[in-house]
C-alpha cells in the first residue's frame, strides 16, 4: 500500500491543525494510552485561546489524572484539595472579579468528594465556569466506581455490574445542577468522536462567554474514556463510552440562558447533529 | 496505475505516539492504517495513505497531540498500483 510521508510539513499547504495546544508547554504527558482527558483538556485550552482570555485566565485543579498537567499547563493555577476547586474558585473570583477562572475536575472529586462544594457554588450563582471530566470511575487510583457510574457498569468493586439494589443509583450531575436556579449555563458533551469534541468545545465557549457576560454559574460535564479503569482495549473506548456512560448522561446542552431542556430535545438534537457532523466530515472538515 | 487525490495532508510526532488506535477508527476516509515498526517507547504508530482530506479529525481524537494538519492550495495526486 502507498504510503505518504508524514514526517516533513508539506510546503504547498496551509496549516489547519496544530500539535499540541497553545496553552500547554509540551504536549508531553503520562496519561494511558486512549485516555480522554487530554482530548477535553484541548478544548478548554485552546477555546480560552481563542477567546483572548489566557492573560486573565486562573484555573483552580482537582485531584486526578489530569492534575498531571497542573506542572505543563501555562495558564495561572491554584490546586485544591479533593473535590473543593468550585469554592476555593469562589474566593478567587470574589477576590479578583475581572478574571476569568474555571476548575478541572474528574467525577470523584466532584461528585463523590466534594458534591456540596459544586451545589452550592451553582446554587449561590457565583461567575465561574466548572468543568467536569466524567468516566464513571476513579480512574487514577485504580478504577472503582465513582457517584456516576451506570447501571450495570463494571468496575474494580462492582464486578457484576453497578446493582441499584447494593450500590444505589447513579447521580446525573448535570441534570441535578440544571435545576439551580443560580446555574445558567450547563451542557454535558463527550470525547468519544471528532463530532463530539468538536461539539464540546462550542459548548466551553459558551460556558466562558456565560462568565465573561457574569451571568451566573456554568458547566460543562465532559465524557472522557478511561480504557484503563473499564479495562477494555483502547480501541474500544468511545465506543463503550457511547453504549454505557452516553446512554444514561445524556449529552447536549442541558440549560440554556435559563432555560432546561427535556431529555426529548436532547435526544432528537443529538440525532440530527450526528447526520450533520458525518456529512460535513465527508465535505472535508468540521469547521465552521 | 491510477491516482488518488488528497485535498490535505497531516504530520505524525511517531515519538509522542502511544498506539491507542483511536484515530484509525476517527478518519472518516480510512486513510491511516497502525504501521508494524515500534518507537522508542515501545508502541505501534500510524500510517497515512493517499485521499487524506485534511479534515482534521485525527488531530481531534488523538489523546498525545501527535497530528498536524494541513490543507493543499491544489489537492494532490498519487498514482497507486490499480
Ligand atoms: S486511569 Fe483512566 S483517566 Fe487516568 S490516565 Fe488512565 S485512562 Fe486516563
Ligand atoms: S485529516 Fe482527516 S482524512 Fe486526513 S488523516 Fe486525519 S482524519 Fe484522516
Ligand atoms: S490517536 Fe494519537 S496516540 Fe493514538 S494511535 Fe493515533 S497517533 Fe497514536
Amino acid at each position: 500500500m502507498v504510503t505518504i510521508d508524514t514526517e516533513h510539513p508539506p510546503s504547498n499547504a496551509r496549516q489547519v491543525g496544530a500539535l499540541k495546544p497553545d496553552l500547554l508547554i509540551t504536549g508531553e504527558h503520562h496519561l494511558c494510552p486512549g485516555c480522554g482527558e487530554p482530548l477535553a483538556l484541548r478544548c478548554l485550552l485552546d477555546t480560552i485561546t481563542e477567546l483572548e482570555l489566557t492573560a486573565q485566565t486562573i484555573g483552580v485543579m482537582g485531584i486526578g489524572c489530569y492534575t498531571a498537567f497542573s506542572m505543563t499547563l501555562d495558564v495561572d493555577l491554584v490546586q485544591a484539595l479533593h473535590g473543593r476547586a468550585p469554592s476555593v474558585a469562589t474566593g478567587v473570583k470574589r477576590m479578583r472579579p475581572d478574571a476569568t477562572v474555571f476548575t478541572l475536575q474528574g467525577d470523584g472529586d466532584m461528585v463523590n468528594e466534594g458534591l456540596q462544594e459544586v451545589l452550592h457554588t451553582a446554587a449561590r450563582g457565583e461567575a465561574v465556569t466548572c468543568v467536569l471530566l466524567n468516566n464513571g470511575v476513579f480512574g487514577e487510583t485504580g478504577g472503582h466506581m465513582t457517584a456516576t457510574t451506570v447501571l450495570g457498569q463494571r468496575t474494580k468493586n462492582t464486578l457484576e455490574g453497578r446493582d441499584a439494589a447494593y450500590h444505589g443509583y447513579p447521580i446525573l450531575i448535570g441534570d441535578l445542577l440544571a435545576r439551580l436556579e443560580g446555574a445558567t449555563y450547563v451542557a454535558r458533551g463527550s470525547v468519544h468522536n471528532a463530532g463530539a469534541v468538536a461539539r464540546t468545545k462550542k459548548m466551553v465557549r459558551r460556558a466562558l462567554e456565560c462568565q465573561e457576560r457574569r451571568e451566573g454559574f456554568s458547566f460543562v460535564e465532559i465524557l472522557t474514556m478511561c480504557p484503563t479503569g473499564w479495562f477494555i482495549p483502547t480501541g474500544e473506548g468511545p465506543g463503550y463510552l457511547h453504549d454505557t456512560l452516553g446512554e444514561v448522561h445524556v449529552m447536549g446542552e442541558l440549560k440554556v440562558d435559563g432555560r432546561i431542556r427535556t431529555t426529548e430535545e436532547l435526544h432528537a438534537e443529538n440525532v440530527a447533529r450526528q447526520r450533520d457532523v458525518e456529512a460535513r466530515l465527508a465535505a472535508g472538515g468540521l469547521d465552521d | 496505475m491510477s491516482t488518488i487525490t488528497s485535498r490535505g495532508t497531516i504530520t505524525i510526532d511517531v515519538e509522542a505516539c502511544k498506539g491507542c488506535e483511536l484515530c484509525i477508527t476517527a478518519c472518516p476516509p480510512q486513510v491511516l492504517s497502525m504501521g508494524t515498526a515500534l518507537n522508542q517507547a515501545g508502541f505501534h504508530s500510524p500510517l497515512l495513505h493517499p485521499g487524506c482530506t485534511g479534515c482534521a479529525a485525527c488531530l481531534f481524537v488523538c489523546p498525545d497531540f501527535c497530528f498536524e494538519v494541513f490543507r493543499f492550495e491544489q489537492p494532490m495526486a498519487t498514482a497507486v498500483p490499480a
